[in-house]
């Protein structure tokens, strides 16, 4: 398992990082905890002449409230994302999908941004910050920009990002007092999901004021279940407003057959987890 | 002469002490072959078949001859002469057909992953890189898979020379041998016949430490290090199939980081690489990555089983018969076609069949061979009948423990020779049953699974057995002789004193994992009382260890083992001669007991010590004693060990999605006397963890175009301890009257007995919705569709894996696809 040779620069701040990469053109490729590209590397499924590795740049890390919004650093390690106590407080979804990223060893070099600009639909945390609609900061020659998430995943590990951008921060609406989990369903512990299901609710009165739920491998990108969000509004989050509500679940989706799952029982797990998930934060 | 007192030591037999290796394995401050730098050497790289079967049409490797710090490029056609074929010690018949199996092919690629191509480079990323350079072009050949249509008159075939694809039929029938009665009459005049057909997975060995060979031709002998578990049967084949003379030829397994039969081989790049060092008069290193042991290294079971089977209605079973189809993948390698007649024998296992007949037909396809993986042909066995047990019972509306209890052997009926001509010595059937019923807590499980199946729980209970007994401590020489195994089964050690008392141990097995340097010294401070941190074992070396069939089968203490008690009885013989002497008393008055000699009625005595020191200045000896206090023993065993146990396994399966999830795991092992309780509990954990892989997780899967797709762990599922439950185990010990330590192996028990208890227990949690099978590994697909009857019988194993992420892993070792036909 030996990478074909490359070049390895590790630019201290993102303007840095952006010039390099804009050198470079198509053939390089951005470094972030290196939990996916580096076996990309050594299979040598990629041999990009230069690996720009960002994850040493400071001003992309950690977590912070800018007013309405919580912002999180894309070189944040899912273990410091995990144990933040904004995001615990204001992004409780976020930490739970975190939760069950791989193992330990992973999420203490793996990063929140690293996983949401490799887009795999089987990751876990596009599906959360998909459903909530978080705003992707990215940063290229020309400036920085706003992507919205749902439109910052495209295709099967493609995203809005250019070959010359970097993402910097993920900024999320506070979903302080919102009820959350994330339902992860996998054959062993570290494997990939073989679906998710992302789902924070508000609940007021006893009924459902708002709900966000999105969907983990269901097609090439997250998927947002709004047939499910809908159902569920003016309801009271338990059992049969539920089942119905789930029941929507794969309004949407394109499941794909892969090894680990064919797409009707894939169609099948979305609607029971959905409904697991609902029951699960409406419990919480 | 006045004795050096010796403290007396706590008996070391049945002691928990750590093991003496760990410091060094848990660290890796250790010699690993990939740890190895030998002044001079280069790295060997192997390229790869990308196709299954095809013919190489032209080769190109001029561009990778010009790469930097390349010194070689050796393709099939240039050793085609000097490389042999690789050795099968195992002609299970005397018309079995074999194909020529070349270290690297030649004209022809019959599976995807064999060699055709190396490299040597001053480094490992130079030899990779090189690699890419070299251009090979493919005419593709028909593709053979599966085994069941493999095996008939119109496949095409893998082998074209062969005209068949059947590698042999090798069969055993207990009226013929005399063991037993007629299966046919027994079928036709049972109360109740079931036919079942069972489908082994294949499963991939999955050791931690990759296979790594390292070949110095710079000596007087050549020696070579390899990650094996075979030091002994690689230096004498080396020696068959190169025609290098074997006094000239040195191996050594240095530590060695797991095997489970994965590494009972003479591997194609063993050969390789001794030639590659051969022609370049330098020493060679070759490594490999964990994609390349997916599909070159050696694949374990692959089978499709049918059984039928005649009973009363009362539950007594009448006769058994098995067909069997095994795939050997594309080639035969050491042992492979032997695997399957291992299981031969067992699929009677604990019970009393009254007539058995058995039928298995070798086929070859166009894979990675198959050979040894932990349990070799009893894992099989024991699963097939310990399902069809289940099935039995659940048509009989019996209990399945009942089932068990009225056809098994009772204790007093021991020696007990079954239908298949074995000679069960001892065991206890009864007792390890009552103690592990007790502590699952059977009949409470029983009653939750009653009231979760009446109120339709979405999550219902299943409880599985498996009453399993194997062979194992391979194996007498003149069975082996009888089955046409071109080896015999005993084993060496030699035991030496040295001058100043410590004690040197010598063993011809072979561990990579075992505790063997525990064990050992447990053994012989035992028997010699001696500390037993005074105590060296000498292992892996054919220069220090000259005489050995090292390990595999759970040989190693029931053979190996008893050679050391052998060796050191001989040492405490000939050491009480000297004492005598010494002591100028008779041998008869000498009592030896704690590592002393004392004159029986006086306070005289002399320590076995002292002995060695009297003996190794040889002043004075008796009249014919030669110097040094030392002796050597070969120990052929008069039977095979047969632990037995009973494991229950309650699992739970979310009949929303499938999944299942273990809740309790029990099981009561008797493998006769312990060594060491820790080391035997360690052994029973990791085999379960390995037969409920086989059950729940592993799966080796090939694509229509016979591209193995589970070629990373990503994808091919290990489980690790997160997955697995915790393990309630207990023992009886019932000791083994074919040795005298009372032993029995261990090695292999937890594979073997597990997987069946897994399945068991799933089914038995769907058995109310009509289920009556899953195929393994039962993903929660495989028991959705189950459960759900939709596509009935359509799952034949293209779901099994976990994936990397979405990415497309198959290619993840290098192969020569650039310019190919495809």
């Amino acid at each position: 398992m030996i990478p074909a040779e490359f070049e390895y620069v590790a630019p201290s701040t993102v303007e840095e990082a952006v010039r390099t990469l804009d050198r470079a053109g198509d053939d390089a490729k951005v470094l972030a905890g290196g939990q996916s590209l580096l076996p990309v590397l050594r299979m040598r499924m990629a041999d990009p002449g230069l690996v720009v590795d960002i994850g040493g740049i400071p001003e992309t890390k950690g977590v912070r409230e800018d007013g309405d919004a919580l912002v999180i650093g894309a070189m944040t390690s899912h273990h410091e994302v995990m144990r933040s106590d904004l995001v615990r407080q204001h992004a409780e979804l976020v930490a739970l999908a975190t939760r069950t990223v791989a193992d330990p060893q992973v999420r203490h070099r793996g990063t929140f941004g690293g996983s949401l600009a490799h887009a795999d639909p089987a990751g876990d945390l596009p599906a959360p910050v998909l459903a909530m609609d978080a705003e992707m900061v990215v940063v290229g020659p020309s400036g920085r920009r706003t992507v919205p998430a749902a439109e910052f995943f495209v295709d099967y590990f493609t995203t809005a990002l250019q070959a010359n951008e970097v993402l910097v921060e993920v900024r999320l609406p506070k979903y302080t007092g919102w009820r959350a989990h994330y339902e992860k369903f996998n054959r062993v512990a570290q494997a990939w999901s073989i679906v998710g299901v992302a789902a924070t609710l508000l609940v007021r009165d006893g009924t459902v004021a708002q709900a966000r739920v999105g969907l983990t491998n269901m097609g090439a990108t997250p998927v947002r279940a709004r047939g499910v969000e809908q159902a569920l509004l003016g309801s009271p989050p338990s059992g049969e407003a539920i089942r119905q509500a789930a029941a929507h679940a794969t309004e949407g989706t394109q499941a794909g057959s892969d090894a680990s799952a064919e797409a009707d029982y894939r169609e099948h797990l979305a609607e029971v987890l959905t409904g697991r998930a609902l029951a699960t934060a409406a419990g919480g | 002469m006045t004795a050096t007192p010796v403290s007396p030591t706590e008996s070391e037999l049945g002691r928990s002490r750590k093991r003496k290796e760990d410091a060094r394995l848990v660290t890796g401050r250790t010699r690993w072959t990939d740890n190895m730098t030998v002044p001079g050497m280069l790295h060997m790289a192997v390229l790869r078949s990308p196709v299954a079967h095809a013919r190489i049409t032209s080769v190109d490797t001029s561009e990778a001859r010009r790469m930097p710090g390349v010194q070689a490029v050796v393709t099939g056609s240039d050793i085609a002469q000097r490389q042999g074929s690789l050795p099968c010690a195992w002609p299970v018949t005397a018309d079995m057909k074999a194909p020529p199996a070349p270290a690297m092919a030649v004209d022809t690629v019959n599976f995807a992953g064999e060699a055709v191509a190396m490299v040597a480079a001053r480094s490992a990323a130079e030899a990779r890189d090189a690699l890419d350079a070299i251009d090979i072009d493919y005419e593709d050949l028909d593709v053979v898979l599966d085994i069941e249509s493999a095996a008939r008159d119109d496949s095409p075939l893998v082998h074209q020379d062969l005209g068949t694809n059947r590698n042999a039929t090798w069969t055993f029938d207990s009226a013929e041998a005399g063991t037993g009665g007629d299966v046919d009459a027994a079928l036709r005049e049972a109360d109740i016949r079931l036919d079942r057909t069972f489908r082994q997975q294949r499963l991939i060995p999955a050791f931690m430490e990759p296979r790594s060979v390292l070949a110095d031709p710079t000596g007087e002998q050549y020696t070579m290090y390899s990650a094996t578990q075979v030091p002994h049967i690689l230096r004498t084949m080396l020696a068959m199939t190169l025609g290098t003379p074997e006094q000239k030829i040195r191996v050594i397994a240095p530590d060695v980081g797991g095997g489970f039969g994965g590494k009972l081989q003479v591997t194609p790049e063993e050969i390789l690489a001794f030639l590659l060092a051969e022609q370049l008069g330098r020493p060679v290193k070759w490594t490999e990555s964990r994609s390349e042991t997916m599909v070159a290294g050696h694949h374990g079971r692959d089978q499709v089983q049918r059984l039928s089977l005649a009973a009363r209605s009362d539950g007594t079973v009448t006769g058994l018969d098995v067909k069997l189809l095994a795939d050997m993948g594309a080639y035969l390698r050491l042992v492979t076609p032997g695997i399957p007649i291992l299981g031969a024998l067992m699929f009677n296992a604990i019970y009393k069949f009254p007539a058995y007949r058995f039928s298995c037909t070798n086929v070859f396809t166009n894979k990675t061979p198959t050979d040894a993986y932990r349990g070799a042909g009893r894992p099989e066995a024991t699963f097939a009948i310990e399902r069809m047990m289940d099935e039995l019972a659940a048509e009989l509306d019996m209990d399945p423990m009942e089932i068990r209890r009225r056809n098994w052997i009772g204790h007093d009926e021991f020696p007990y020779t079954t239908v298949a001509g074995l000679t069960y010595d001892s065991g206890n059937y009864e007792v390890a049953t009552d103690r592990a019923m007790e502590m699952f807590g059977y009949q409470q499980l029983r009653d939750e699974q009653l009231r979760r199946r009446q109120s339709d729980d979405t999550v219902q209970l299943g409880i599985g057995i498996s009453t399993f007994t194997e062979m194992c401590g391979l194996a007498p020489s003149r069975v082996l002789g009888s089955l046409s195994y071109g080896a015999g089964g005993w084993e060496n050690s030699q035991v030496r004193v040295l001058p100043t008392g410590k004690v040197e141990v010598v063993t011809g097995t072979s561990p990579h994992g075992q505790s063997h340097v525990t064990s050992w010294s447990q053994i012989v401070a035992d028997r010699l009382g001696v500390p037993f941190d005074d105590v060296e074992v000498l292992h892996g070396d054919t220069q220090s260890s000259p005489r050995g069939l090292d390990t595999y089968g759970s040989r190693s203490l029931t053979v190996g083992g008893i050679a050391a008690v052998h060796a050191a009885d001989k040492v405490i013989d000939k050491a009480r001669r000297i004492a005598a002497h010494l002591l100028e008393c008779s041998e008869d008055d000498l009592d030896f007991s704690d590592g002393r000699f004392a004159v029986r009625g006086t306070d005289k005595g002399v320590a076995i010590t002292d002995v060695a020191l009297a003996a190794f200045t040889a002043h004075d000896l008796p009249e014919g004693v030669e110097p040094n206090l030392d002796a050597e023993a070969n120990f052929d065993p008069e039977n095979f060990s047969f632990p037995h146990g009973t494991h229950l396994c309650a699992v739970e399966v979310d009949t929303g999605t499938g999944g299942v999830r273990i809740r309790s795991y029990v099981c009561v092992d008797d493998v006769g006397s312990v060594v060491n309780p820790m080391i035997v509990e360690g052994q029973v954990h990791g085999g379960l963890a390995q037969g409920i892989a086989q059950a729940l997780y592993e799966e080796a899967v090939y694509d229509d175009d016979g591209t193995l797709t589970t070629a990373t762990l990503a994808d091919y599922l290990v489980p690790s301890a997160v997955d697995l439950p915790e393990f309630h185990t207990d023992r009886t010990e019932t000791d083994a009257t074919s040795n005298p330590l009372g032993v029995k192996g261990v090695g292999e028990a937890g594979t073997i007995a597990s997987t069946p208890a897994v399945v068991n227990a799933v089914v038995d949690a769907l058995r109310h919705y009509g289920v009556n099978d899953v195929q393994m590994p039962c993903s929660p697909q495989r028991v959705w569709r189950a459960l759900a009857g939709v596509r009935a019988g359509s799952s034949t194993g293209s779901e099994s894996g976990g994936g990397l992420g979405s990415i497309d892993s198959g290619g993840g070792f290098a192969t020569g696809a650039s310019g190919g036909a495809r």
